[in-house]
């Protein structure tokens, strides 16, 4: 090759580079795989924090403590979710959380900064769109969340038998996601 | 035109229009004026992770708000600047500090100045070494020589 040949094809070949990496970038944004602004957990890989959350009132579900997770995860791997009513994304994850419900999954949730005890947004969105949790925990005031290391609702934490979180989602779980990730890890991890 | 330069401004104007000011809450604020510079100093220093790019000082969402009042319970409490970072790197991890530490994954970010000033000497140096190795032009010849007094002579 001559150095004029190689001087034509090094931005042809710098060009290729760039595209295929955009096409991996804007096809894991797209998938939900990818998030330009992610940041990632550093608590996968670490036990479950220690927490005891009071249940959120006029529902039927009892509240949610670190050793109620503990207790449910030694049998099967559980999932533990942040949301709120006023979450527009955990209504895009909802229906994933039902199916995952209804196939028999421990499902936990943390309801993220509420205004009160008595949140009359969160019963009317577990009224109308069904209810995946087994209990429900109410962070009234964000505390537990900073020690998860939550920035965002939805955030989906699964936690292994030995009580250690192995996968952090910050977003919804979409259902490819559901399908590549959720799903492999809990029957990996069973 | 006019609809491109309204537009333009438009694209423009979020940006521009952010409060340079940071927020200072009177309820937030520790009672000894000592420990609430330390919290304010130690605010400035970590990053609000839902817009990124601002401090948890200067930042009035809710995770920004939470995370104040722990740095400021963490001071009152007689935690030192570092307890008080550790603190919050332990939940969140290094990218919530604006000023990064040295670590094997940030040497990269810290050894750039140096070498785009190291390529951009060698640049230098590779110019000046190849305006020197061009050797000069050949002297005229004689025909050059009566050539170019006919055309002054014009």
């Amino acid at each position: 090759m001559t150095r004029r040949q190689i001087m034509f094809a090094l931005p042809a070949l710098a060009t290729l580079a760039a595209a295929g990496g955009f096409y991996a970038m804007l096809s894991g944004m797209r998938r939900g795989s990818f998030d330009p602004r992610g940041v990632p957990s550093v608590l996968v890989g670490r036990p479950v924090p220690g927490f005891e959350l009071a249940p959120l009132s006029n529902w039927d579900k009892p509240g949610l403590s670190s050793r109620d997770i503990l207790e449910a995860a030694s049998r099967r791997p559980v999932l533990v979710n942040f949301w709120a009513s006023w979450c527009v994304p955990c209504l895009v994850e909802h229906p994933q959380l039902m199916r995952l419900a209804a196939e028999g999954v421990p499902v936990f949730g943390i309801n993220y900064h509420t205004g009160s005890q008595t949140d009359p947004g969160a019963t009317a969105w577990l009224r109308r769109h069904g209810d995946p949790f087994a209990r429900i925990g109410i962070d009234l005031t964000g505390r537990v969340a900073v020690d998860w290391g939550v920035y965002g609702v939805p955030e989906t934490y699964i936690i292994d038998r030995r009580g250690i979180v192995r996968w952090r989602m910050a977003g919804p779980i979409t259902p490819e996601i559901q399908d590549e990730q959720v799903r492999p890890l809990l029957a990996q991890l069973a | 035109m006019h609809a491109l330069v309204l537009a333009l401004l438009l694209v423009a104007l979020p940006v521009t229009a952010i409060p340079a000011g940071a927020i200072v809450d009177p309820r937030e604020m520790l009672p000894d004026p000592e420990q609430e510079a330390r919290a304010r100093e130690i605010g400035k220093g970590l990053r609000c992770l839902v817009c990124q790019n601002q401090s948890i000082d200067d930042s009035n969402a809710g995770l920004a708000r939470d995370l104040r009042r722990i740095v400021r319970e963490r001071v009152a409490a007689g935690d030192s600047n570092e307890q008080v970072i550790a603190f919050v790197t332990d939940r969140y991890g290094d990218y919530v500090r604006l000023n990064p530490p040295l670590t094997a994954a940030t040497v990269a970010l810290w050894a750039s100045p140096a070498v785009v000033l190291g390529a951009g000497l060698l640049a230098v140096a590779a110019f000046y070494r190849r305006r020197r190795m061009i050797a000069p032009p050949p002297d005229l010849s004689e025909e050059e020589r009566a050539r170019l007094a006919r055309l002054q002579a014009e």
